[in-house]
């Protein structure tokens, strides 16, 4: 229970920081909100005046505050770019597809990458693992990107298993949706899947040159009840780590997947808000991934514990 | 009668066409009930002898030549599987590491009646775990139950190789091979823990290989003992005779160095 505090409070510090430096970083950024709001061609007064309603003359703490205060709420304020539009409303429409193509990638990845990993490792040395090794070294040095136009190519235009550029919004048909994401999907998790066989065969190799492995085999184990009962516990642990990485690389690498699928996402939305200096919008998905990216990992610290008994102990 | 036979055992790592010896033309006996020592300096090749008589082979290691005989069946003549049903049942070993022999992430009662569990498949949970904390009173752990449900982590060194023994023996095995279980514990432990394997010993007349570099360990606890040189069993008889009357230069040696006695542990 202490462990859970502690975690818990260290995730309200580090998000209270993020918040702080990405507030700290868009106010430096050169360029007036009240400016581009308005356009170049609007006269002075305008724009003093716009300076005056929008706040922007307050001293920074007290900007931050405000900021602060409506983001906990979810209010990020108004898009520059659209007007009369929220970032929230902005948000609301494009993070479910993002977030469902992130977690279709993480399940591909989780549902793939381990039985291949624990095949590899079981068979280490001998055909299938030394295929894979091939495999995965190939795979690995292929870019996301690069891998979604491939896919494009062949699923798209030669095999027609979808229409590219053809989206389908969640609420129109969620079945047709879900079958457009799966591509994009694959493109990330590709990569990362071979990254994590390759992890998780040196993790399962390293844990079977332990010593309580022959304890194992001491007691009558077979080799696949040493794998299963023994070894693998022991094994996720590091991989636990990793994937909790692999996560903020998995929504970077949906910010460029989303492009070459012509996915309406949090990372299109992203890039053409940088593209028009859309500040308060850029500022809300910068704040909006890092949050996600120190909440999971909050919770893998959690989960960490109840693989991990050690970790109870040392608190 | 004899309740293990080894003759002429040779084992060597072979790496390409390089072959190492490790262990030559090894022989010695054991009566069933006997507690026998094994005495030699570090790499004389202990270690090497008893995981073979487990059946636990590391990588490159290879079986060039020899019979191990254990109640009347030949270890190194049956198939895997039949060795399987040896291991941790009718034979079982304690390691020289007892801070890390026992899995980090399994609760010590598991780890304790995991023999039984594949053994003794006829058993239903709470006979399991009636004989895991008859076991785990058998090595004299205060708390039994607490200790069930603890993880190794929790444990000091003396209570898991306590642990360890308790595992090796809930099976109640013929023989326990105990390499140099105690070298790497303190003084005080390493005197309860000969004095529990003499207990067992007595109580159930289960056979003891115990090994040691230790002679004056090797003194305390067997009538007979066995001393390895190079891997080669140089010397064998009663601890008596091999005090007074040492045939070899090197156990004269040994028996010279024992007040220098030094406390190592393997990597
Ligand atoms: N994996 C290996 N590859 C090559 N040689 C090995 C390997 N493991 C052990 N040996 C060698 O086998 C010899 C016997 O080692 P063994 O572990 O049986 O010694 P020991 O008598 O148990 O010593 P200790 O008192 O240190 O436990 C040593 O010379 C060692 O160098
Ligand atoms: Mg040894």
């Amino acid at each position: 229970m202490k462990y859970v505090l502690k975690k818990f409070i260290t995730l309200i510090i580090t998000l209270l920081c993020i918040s702080a430096i990405t507030f700290g970083a868009f106010s430096i950024i050169p360029g007036d909100a009240a400016v581009s709001k308005l356009g170049v061609n609007a006269s002075p007064q305008q724009v003093e005046a716009l300076r005056q309603e929008m706040g922007l003359d307050d001293p920074i703490l007290q900007r931050y505050g405000r900021w602060l205060s409506g983001a906990v709420r979810g209010d990020f304020g108004d898009s520059y770019q659209y007007d009369n539009t929220t970032v929230a409303s902005l948000l609301s429409d494009r993070l479910p597809v993002t977030a469902m193509l992130s977690v279709m990638s993480f399940l591909l990845i989780l549902v793939i990458a381990f039985p291949l990993g624990i095949l590899s490792a079981r068979f280490s040395g001998r055909g299938p693992d030394i295929g894979m090794n091939l495999v995965t070294q190939v795979i690995m040095a292929v870019p996301s990107f690069f891998l979604g136009i491939l896919l494009t190519y062949l699923f798209g235009l030669v095999l027609h298993w979808f229409q590219p550029g053809q989206f389908v919004q969640p609420d129109e048909d969620l079945g047709a949706c879900l079958c457009y994401l799966v591509f994009p999907a694959i493109a990330i998790a590709l990569p990362k899947i071979a990254m994590v066989v390759k992890f998780l065969r040196n993790s399962v190799l390293a844990e079977m040159e332990k010593d309580y492995v022959r304890t194992a085999y001491s007691r009558g184990n077979t080799k696949s009840s040493v794998l299963y009962r023994h070894v693998l516990k022991n094994a996720f642990i590091p991989v636990i780590t990793f994937l909790a990485l692999l996560i903020a690389e998995i929504l970077a690498g949906s910010i460029i997947v989303e492009q070459v699928f012509s996915v309406p996402g949090v990372g299109r939305l992203l890039i053409t808000a940088i593209l028009n200096r859309d500040y308060p919008v850029v500022q809300a998905v910068v704040m909006y991934v890092t949050a996600l990216v120190v909440v999971i990992n909050f919770l893998v610290d959690l989960l960490y514990q109840a693989v991990d008994p050690r970790i109870k102990a040392g608190g | 009668m004899k309740l293990l036979e080894v003759d002429n055992l040779t084992i060597a790592f072979e790496e390409g066409r390089e072959r190492q010896i490790v262990v030559e033309h090894a022989g010695f006996s054991m009566e069933k009930g006997e507690i026998l020592g094994v005495v030699g300096e570090s790499g004389s090749g202990k270690s090497m002898v008893a995981h073979c008589l487990m059946g636990l082979y590391k990588k490159n290691e290879k079986v060039i030549d020899g019979r191990i005989l254990f109640d009347g069946q030949s270890l190194l003549a049956m198939p895997r599987e039949e060795r399987r049903r040896i291991q941790g049942n009718t034979m079982s070993i304690v390691f020289q590491e007892p801070m890390t022999s026992l899995n980090p992430v399994k609760k010590v009662g598991f780890q304790v009646e995991e023999s039984l569990s594949i053994h003794r498949k006829e058993l239903g949970k709470q006979e399991k775990k009636e004989l895991a904390l008859q076991a785990l009173r058998d090595v004299e752990l205060p708390g039994a139950e607490e200790i069930y449900e603890s993880y190794p982590h929790e444990l000091s060194g003396g209570m898991r190789q306590r642990v360890m023994i308790a595992s090796a023996i809930v099976c109640r095995p013929k023989l326990l091979i105990a390499d140099e279980a105690t070298t790497a514990l303190d003084v005080t432990i390493q005197a309860q823990i000969i004095r529990l394997l003499k207990k067992l010993n007595a109580s159930t007349g289960m056979s003891v290989l115990f090994i040691s570099h230790n002679l004056r360990v090797i003194q305390e606890i067997c009538s007979r003992a066995i001393v390895m040189w190079q891997g080669k069993v140089v010397e064998q008889g009663t601890v008596e005779e091999i005090f007074r009357h040492p045939k070899e230069d090197y156990t004269r040696r040994l028996i010279a160095a024992i007040p220098t006695r030094k406390k190592r542990r393997n990597p």
